[in-house]
């Protein structure tokens, strides 16, 4: 998936091709509807889309040779192309640069890929392009670049985590459908703002209303009866594992298998500084990020609710023998769980771009990492473990291929797991 | 508690002065500068103990005075900052809890750890030490453990007999009353031919019915030549079982002696009222007359 | 509606690779969490590994179709290994995450395309059964066998005769073991590692054997299953590591036949589920379309998972005073 790092140099950021290195699952789902296409009577295909920012690249050249059998195509005008095959066989793609728009070039790979047709006789080939020479831009300019999305994707990661890690705390459960109450704000977001047609200003705050009535909901109508009926918290972590697989179907149920995006998507990037470009999106989504988990923050140490919270994240016996309302208070941390997290998927499906039925399924892994590196049940922890994770994740793609950088994170959290258990910030105990 | 008999105390355990760290004439553990401590806070510090051989010995201390870290220590479930000791001259720095169980120094829990989904009899013969049929090779095939596994079972039921658990066999432990599963802990401590057995907290939780054949399991044990170290709130049970008496207070031995006469010290007075608010005081109270007076206040 | 259709592929869901692979990896989960309470959400991990480990062996390196398993089975071993030196000293729920994570750290290493040419990247590997020769190892002449919903050429009846023959071996093994005293330390560990350790016995030793048994047993699974399809890492993803799950805690953890048995009932439910739902949709009953009525199968699951854990924790053949989740 390489939805993440799209940012390179600095003409890529600001002009690049928006892929779908999706799977084709039968369905036919992402088959391009109107394709420049050759060969259809063959049983085989090798399909794609050129698009830079979204927008379609028509009449660029595609030729595909293997076998003994070679066929050309032009793209149509919404930047789709089909070309058919006679065997199940090897073939070697080719996008012919000298056909894309003065400028334009492929950033990943070879122009010249070699694709292998799999089990649906149809493979999907598209190329990574975009403006501008791969090596024009500087190392430390790259490295800054992807620095500053790290810490945009790890506050995010922040929004997610501190829920996931105020759940651990007050009640010991590692929450497995915690990706699925992000998926669900990003989809809240979908409905309110593209189905109902609001305004996105409107659509957000709503979907994050939507998401803390769902954390109600799932508190008072599961959590809550589980804990009085006295499930075990290795009973509780299956039962979110039927949540999360329960949560995530119903989801594609309704909204499908493919990518939706949200109102004003692809917002223009803005040059900051040096090779920093960051569109107004991005602005937004830190700028929103850092203001709610500096409220979080301040209602965690100030507030009544909020030192109660920390204060059976410490011992639950003994706040509940001093008075504090255990449940209550359990019940405002799945509320503000479950809106934080939803927010985070808001700002995600900006991030990635796009919304996609197991978008939470994704980062749930990261979530746990994020939250395990910071010390399990510390919410400050986990932020901080979100942004090393973040920057870890969008800078590790520099070095090694970027469809392994999530590897990065996770071997990060098994190290932390063997090395410092209670995290970075977590307190040294007997642990196992 | 009524104990008619009053049980043969072993004397002249101690060489020079009943005082903290003192010799041993037959030392079966000895510890030095064993300091262990959890975030700043020093839960042990034990410059020098020696725990005599062939005799009861108690460890008494107020709450938090680090009783159960120093049983975790010697036994290697948790490992000190600093500090060496030794079971009969072997050294046990550094040595996996479940070689310290093999060499012969066996221990219970606090809270009493009967494995709840196994039946008595299986939690039974699981404490016996080297059985073929543990090894994953050999335990595929019978015939390589078939006949130790009747033995072990004729010795399981012998013990069982004797804590009165032999009806209970095929029960699943989780269906025991708290004093029975201490008392099947012990048996199943027993199952591994010990010389030290350790005991944390025996009594707690017991229902007063099941404390007298208790205590007189803990004095068959010195009987069949067993050493036996304790952690103990009840003094009463202290005074009566104990040949030796080791006071803990907030990570230090404070004193240390026979139980008749160390009781009496200052330090074990202050310690106890170091510890004022703490609840252990009531089980004291009635045994000792200063504390019983300042328990009146 | 075509009954006839939907009851016969039911049926045929009593007996396939896909039950034989899931049964396997299901047995595999019973010795980790069933006996020896080792919380190992990374299953698919342990298939992936066997199902690669046959398939590379025999398309990269040339060797011979048994030589590959055997090479699948140890790289089950070694990934056992990896896991259990670090995490096994540490919390249980500890393990689950670790295990959750190097499951998706080995898929993502088979999909990512900088190991195109071994791992075949998102296409998988294939042609393997026919270049290492186990599809000439088969005994059966082409034809037809069997009778009803349960007929076969001769390719599947030989993958369902090997897979069974594995399986009946793994269960063989698991038995053997579990009614020995090597079993009686296992499920003391599963109650009380300290107690265990208390009474002498190398406890890090005996969950590491139960981690690596209960990995073959998941790696045999993956081989089993690439002996019948093609190695895809699409398939050994994490839901494939709950559905196992289910199947295993359908029929109850902590036994020997559970899990095969549920393994078979989950997925005579999934073949039903998926040829009624679209036949419901298509007819009007449901008010759905086809994709969502294929769809629906996957919310049930979850479901049905939630509902087996909070009201028959021990499963449908589990003893019910052995519930398996006291902790």
């Amino acid at each position: 998936m390489n939805f993440l790092s799209v940012g390179n140099p600095r003409r890529l950021l600001k002009l690049l091709i928006v892929v779908f290195t999706s799977l084709i699952i039968g369905l036919g789902l992402l088959t391009p509807a109107n394709a420049d296409t050759v060969g259809e009577e063959y049983d085989y295909a090798v399909l794609g889309n050129v698009k830079i920012e979204g927008v379609a690249v028509g009449g660029v050249r595609m030729v595909v040779e293997g076998s003994g059998y070679s066929a050309e195509t032009l793209t149509s005008d919404d930047g789709s192309w089909l070309i058919g095959v006679p065997t199940k066989d090897v073939y070697s793609v080719t996008l012919d640069e000298s056909t894309l728009p003065a400028g334009v070039v492929v950033l990943e790979g070879e122009p010249t890929q070699e694709v292998e047709l799999g089990l649906s006789g149809r493979v999907v080939m598209n190329f990574f392009i975009g403006e501008g020479e791969r090596n024009e831009v500087s190392f430390v300019d790259q490295f800054i670049s992807r620095f500053i999305y790290g810490i945009n994707f790890g506050l995010m990661l922040g929004l997610a985590s501190v829920g996931l890690s105020l759940v651990f705390g007050t009640t010991g459960l590692s929450n497995f459908a915690h990706g699925e109450m992000v998926t669900f704000g990003a989809v809240a977001a979908l409905v309110f703002g593209v189905f109902m047609q609001l305004p996105i200003w409107v659509a957000i705050p709503l979907a994050v209303i939507a998401s803390a009535g769902m954390g109600w909901s799932l508190d008072a109508g599961l959590w809550k009866p589980l804990r009085k009926k006295g499930l075990g918290i290795v009973q509780l972590m299956i039962v979110s594992i039927g949540l999360s697989l329960t949560m995530r179907y119903i989801i594609q149920f309704f909204i499908g298998g493919g990518t939706e995006q949200l109102p004003g998507f692809d917002s223009p990037k803005i040059s900051l500084f040096g090779a920093v470009a960051l569109s107004s999106n991005d602005l937004y989504s830190m700028g929103i990020s850092i203001a709610v988990i500096i409220g979080f923050a301040v209602w965690l140490i100030k507030t009544k609710t909020g030192k109660a919270t920390r204060a059976i994240s410490d011992n639950p016996d003994l706040a509940a023998a001093s008075g504090i309302d255990v449940d209550k208070v359990i019940r405002i941390v799945w509320i503000v769980a479950a809106a934080l997290a939803g927010l985070s998927g808001v700002l995600w499906a900006y991030f990635r771009p796009g919304i996609k039925w197991d978008m939470g399924t994704q980062i749930l892994l990261l979530i746990f990492a994020a939250v395990t590196l910071g010390g399990l049940g510390t919410a400050f922890g986990a932020l901080i473990g979100a942004l090393i994770v973040g920057i870890l994740v969008e800078t590790s793609g520099m070095f090694i291929p970027s469809d392994l950088k999530y590897v990065g994170a996770l071997v990060v959290l098994i190290g932390v797991l063997m090395f410092r258990p209670q995290g970075i910030m977590g307190r040294k105990q007997r642990i196992g | 508690m009524s104990s008619n008999e009053t049980p043969q105390k072993a004397t002249g355990l101690h060489v020079g002065t009943a005082e903290p760290g003192c010799k041993k004439t037959d030392p079966m553990l000895v510890i030095d500068h064993v300091k262990k401590s959890f975030g700043g806070l020093t839960a042990v510090d034990v410059e020098h103990l020696e725990i005599p051989k062939n005799a009861i010995t108690a460890l008494i201390g107020p709450n938090g005075a680090g009783k159960t870290t120093l049983f975790n220590l010697l036994t290697g479930f948790d490992t000190p900052d600093t500090g060496t000791w030794s079971f009969e001259g072997k050294s046990l720095s550094g040595v996996p809890s479940f070689k310290v169980a093999q060499m012969g120094q066996v221990r219970t829990f606090q809270l009493t750890k009967a494995l709840s989904l196994l039946t008595v009899l299986d939690n039974m013969k699981l404490g016996a030490k080297d059985q073929a049929g543990e090894g994953i090779f050999k335990s595929l095939f019978p015939r390589f453990w078939k006949k130790q596994d009747a033995e072990i079972e004729v010795k399981a039921m012998e013990l069982l007999k004797r804590f009165k658990l032999d009806t209970k066999k095929e029960d699943f432990a989780a269906s025991l009353s708290g004093g029975q599963r201490k008392l099947l802990e012990m048996a199943r401590a027993l199952m591994t031919d010990p010389v030290l057995v350790m005991l944390d907290e025996p009594m707690a939780g017991v229902n007063p019915a099941l404390t007298q054949s208790l205590l007189e399991h803990v004095l068959n044990l010195k009987n069949d030549g067993m050493t036996v170290l304790f952690v103990e709130h009840d003094m009463h049970m202290v005074r009566h079982i104990a040949d030796w008496v080791v006071v803990m207070a907030e990570g230090k031995v404070v004193a240390e002696g026979p139980p008749d006469t160390v009781m009496k010290e200052q330090a074990v007075i202050d310690a106890y009222l170091g510890a004022h608010q703490d609840t252990d005081l009531g089980v004291i109270t009635g045994r000792i007359d200063t504390i019983n007076e300042e328990e009146s206040k | 509606m075509d009954w006839g259709t939907i009851i016969n592929n039911t049926l045929a869901g009593l007996l396939t690779p896909t039950t034989i692979a899931f049964a396997l990896a299901a047995l595999g989960l019973a010795m980790h969490f069933g006996f020896a309470g080792l919380l190992n959400f990374g299953i698919a991990g342990f298939m992936a590994i066997g199902a690669y480990g046959y398939a590379i062996s025999v398309l990269t390196f040339g060797l011979p179709w048994w030589l590959g398993m055997i090479i699948g089975v140890l790289g089950s071993i070694a990934f056992a290994v990896l896991l259990g030196v670090p995490t096994l000293r540490l919390r249980g729920d500890y393990l689950a995450i670790v295990t959750i994570a190097a499951a998706e750290i080995a898929r993502l290493l088979f999909l990512t395309t900088a190991f195109t040419d071994v791992t075949g990247s998102a296409d998988g590997l294939f042609g393997y059964n026919s270049a290492g020769g186990f599809s000439s190892a088969n005994p059966f002449p082409p034809g037809s066998y069997g009778f009803g919903p349960w007929t076969y050429n001769s390719e599947t009846l030989w993958v369902l005769t090997f897979g069974l023959g594995v399986l009946a071996l793994c269960i063989w093994l698991l038995w053997a073991l579990m009614r020995s005293p090597w079993g009686r330390v296992i499920k003391g560990i599963r109650e009380d590692e300290d107690a265990v350790r208390a009474l002498g016995k190398n406890v890090f030793a005996y969950k590491m054997q139960a981690l690596i048994i209960g990995g073959v047993f998941g790696g045999l699974g993956g081989i089993v299953y690439a002996a019948f399809a093609n190695v895809s890492p699409g398939v050994y993803v994490t839901s494939i590591t709950f559905f196992i799950w289910t199947a295993l805690l359908l029929g109850g953890a902590a036994t020997i036949f559970g899990p095969v048995i549920g393994s078979v009932i989950f997925w005579v439910l999934q073949a039903f589920l998926s040829n009624i739902l679209p036949e419901l949709a298509i007819n009007g009953i449901l008010p759905v379309d086809g994709t969502q009525a294929a769809t629906l199968r996957f919310v049930l699951v979850g479901i049905g998972l939630m509902l087996l854990v909070i009201y028959r924790p021990q499963g449908i053949f589990g003893d019910k005073r052995e519930m398996t989740f006291v902790k």
